[in-house]
């Protein structure tokens, strides 16, 4: 059971250019909105045809350019659980799963109504649903048809933060026990998280990285992902030797106790990890001139730049984020004193 | 007594030929949405009647079914001609209001949302299956409207028919024709009487179909997913 994707696609002012494998596992893609993430799914569903390159499904081959070989959508055996669900307004709870279904398998509609707690709602309509179960409805319409491959686009960027949580959790449970590939594709780091082990990371139309995901948010391997990931300070970054850098948009000579790649390109360091001092005594402190504060809901947020830095550029400023319950008075003033801990850097290639 | 036969003759060809129109104009509406090339030009062949003069409609009609065309001659054989007959008229009517039902209908299957498609594709569907079980029901309201549309615009034919049909009283005489013959005889009282029947009718059809119409909107969207 396996999912092995290589293509590419022109559209104007766009090119789209993915290959990624997947096993038997969730497997999220993770990407600003218009990177190409719902677009890499379309292609696999055959709602788009890609220009070049080859499908595979468990053997199955969806799509081969050179073998001019492009399976019709119906028979790709593929679930796709669209962002807004599609579910059909004009049909039933009951309706709509079975709608799909070869008159053998229509039986079994009831032993779904009830898996998905949807018993008593048979005969609703989508619109006198609630959100989660409108959910589960598509989902069980989805897992009907016996897909081979789940896609889920986005599932919860329409929802409330509150319904959120509770349709993430029930979402999970069925997804884990589905026995074959799910891609799971979202903008929002903390979902990609919680829902699956490996993430793969897009940007402008290309697969950047594809990694565990403990691993991608201690070492982001693309700067793509260290943003996605949530790192809010970048910089250019020189190597000068094996422990020290130039960060040239902040500043700043840094050392490092892990150790700086040759080829190293940039350096970002996570808002939360910086340190108050007094005065710039110890190794990596920066004098700063602070632009802004802002109040955030459960924290305060520092805008600053390095006292003598003349550059200007969207990277020049830092931002330094602390819980309220440590901010003091003694922050308010115009210039501090932060030094960066040596063993916190991101170093991306 | 006043001579009721033009309202007679008038829902005998406006009924055959809605029906005509209401199959053509789905089945060109339909094509026309699969299109991937040339929608444009295909388009602008079955909108034109709606802009042609009814008498340049009429006069292709003539050279299409009169008495020297193919199909002309292949009924001339069973002793029948379009030409001065209710049939004729029929053709006329379906032939006006064809494009109005095509693009009212075509309007209402590019308002239903794509992903809706995709969704019945990706769970097996086959594209006839869709277009019976997705397309059609959620098009529905802006068919219906279409259909009253075309039927009003049968109903008060005119130019075409006049062209092929004629004006034969009791025969070919429809309502729109007898108002022309009332207001030529100078019998104004039979032309007011025929004004407002056709003013009356036309108002009610245009209330029905814009009641339609505000439906299809509110049902081809996809609602937000979460109330």
């Amino acid at each position: 059971m396996s999912l092995y994707v290589d293509i590419e696609k022109h559209l104007p002012g766009f090119h789209l250019r993915t290959s990624f494998e997947a096993g038997n596992e969730i497997l999220s893609i993770l990407g600003a909105s218009g990177c190409g993430k719902s677009l890499t799914l379309k292609c696999i569903a055959g709602i788009e045809t890609p220009d070049r390159g080859r499908i595979v499904l468990d053997g199955r081959v969806l799509f081969d350019s050179q073998k001019r070989i492009n399976l019709p959508v119906r028979d790709r055996k593929i679930g796709y659980l669209f962002q807004t669900y599609a579910l059909f307004p004009h049909m039933t709870v009951r309706e709509n799963i079975a709608c799909g279904l070869t008159s053998r398998d229509r039986s079994f509609v009831g032993s779904w109504v009830e898996k998905f707690y949807l018993s008593g709602l048979e005969d609703h309509y989508p619109s006198q649903l609630s959100g989660g179960q409108q959910q589960r409805t598509a989902l069980a319409r989805m897992l009907a048809s016996r897909p081979s491959l789940i896609m889920l686009d986005e599932p919860f960027s329409a929802l409330d933060d509150y319904l959120k949580w509770q349709l993430e959790q029930e979402l999970m449970h069925i997804i884990r026990d589905f026995p074959g590939t799910a891609l799971f594709v979202s903008h929002n780091r903390d979902e990609v998280y919680r829902m699956s082990d490996r993430i793969a990371v897009m940007g402008n139309g290309r697969l950047k990285t594809v990694q565990r995901k403990k691993e991608l948010f201690q070492n982001p391997e693309s700067l793509e992902a260290a943003l996605l990931t949530g790192c809010k300070n970048i910089s250019h970054a020189e190597y000068i030797d094996d422990h020290t850098f130039f960060a040239s948009d902040w500043n700043i000579v840094l050392t490092s106790s892990v150790p700086v790649p040759k080829d190293i390109r940039y350096a970002g360091f996570r808002a939360h990890y910086f340190s108050i001092e007094l005065d710039a005594s110890l190794p990596n402190t920066m004098e700063c001139t602070v632009t802004d504060i802002i109040e955030d809901t459960f924290s305060m947020i520092l805008l600053f730049r390095e006292k003598q830095n003349k550059k200007s550029g969207d990277w020049t400023g830092l931002r330094f984020e602390l819980p309220k319950t440590l901010w003091n008075d003694q922050i308010k003033k115009d210039t501090i004193f932060l030094r960066f801990p040596k063993d916190k850097f991101l170093f991306m290639k | 007594m006043f001579d009721l036969s033009p309202l007679w003759i008038s829902l005998k060809v406006a009924l055959p030929a809605t029906i005509f129109t209401f199959v053509l104009g789905i089945c060109a509406a339909r094509t026309v949405v699969k299109l991937k090339h040339g929608q444009a030009v295909i388009d602008g062949l079955f909108t034109l009647p709606l802009v042609l003069p009814p008498t340049v409609v009429g006069f292709f009609l003539l050279l299409a079914f009169g008495k020297n065309s193919l199909v002309g001659q292949f009924f001339s054989q069973f002793g029948f001609s379009f030409i001065f007959s209710w049939q004729g008229a029929v053709i006329a009517s379906t032939a006006v209001s064809f494009p109005l039902m095509y693009r009212t209908v075509r309007g209402a299957f590019e308002q239903i949302d794509q992903e809706y498609l995709y969704a019945a594709r990706t769970l097996g569907m086959t594209e006839g299956k869709i277009f019976r079980k997705i397309i059609i029901p959620l098009a529905w309201p802006g068919i219906l409207a279409g259909t009253i549309l075309s039927f009003a615009r049968a109903l008060g034919e005119f130019g075409a028919t006049i062209m092929i049909a004629g004006n034969i009283p009791g025969k070919t005489q429809t309502m729109s024709v007898a108002v022309y013959t009332a207001v030529q005889a100078g019998d104004r009282e039979s032309a007011y009487l025929w004004v407002m029947i056709i003013v009356c009718f036309s108002f009610v059809m245009m209330l029905a179909m814009n009641f339609c119409t505000s439906f299809q909107v509110r049902f081809a969207r996809r609602k937000g997913a979460a109330k």
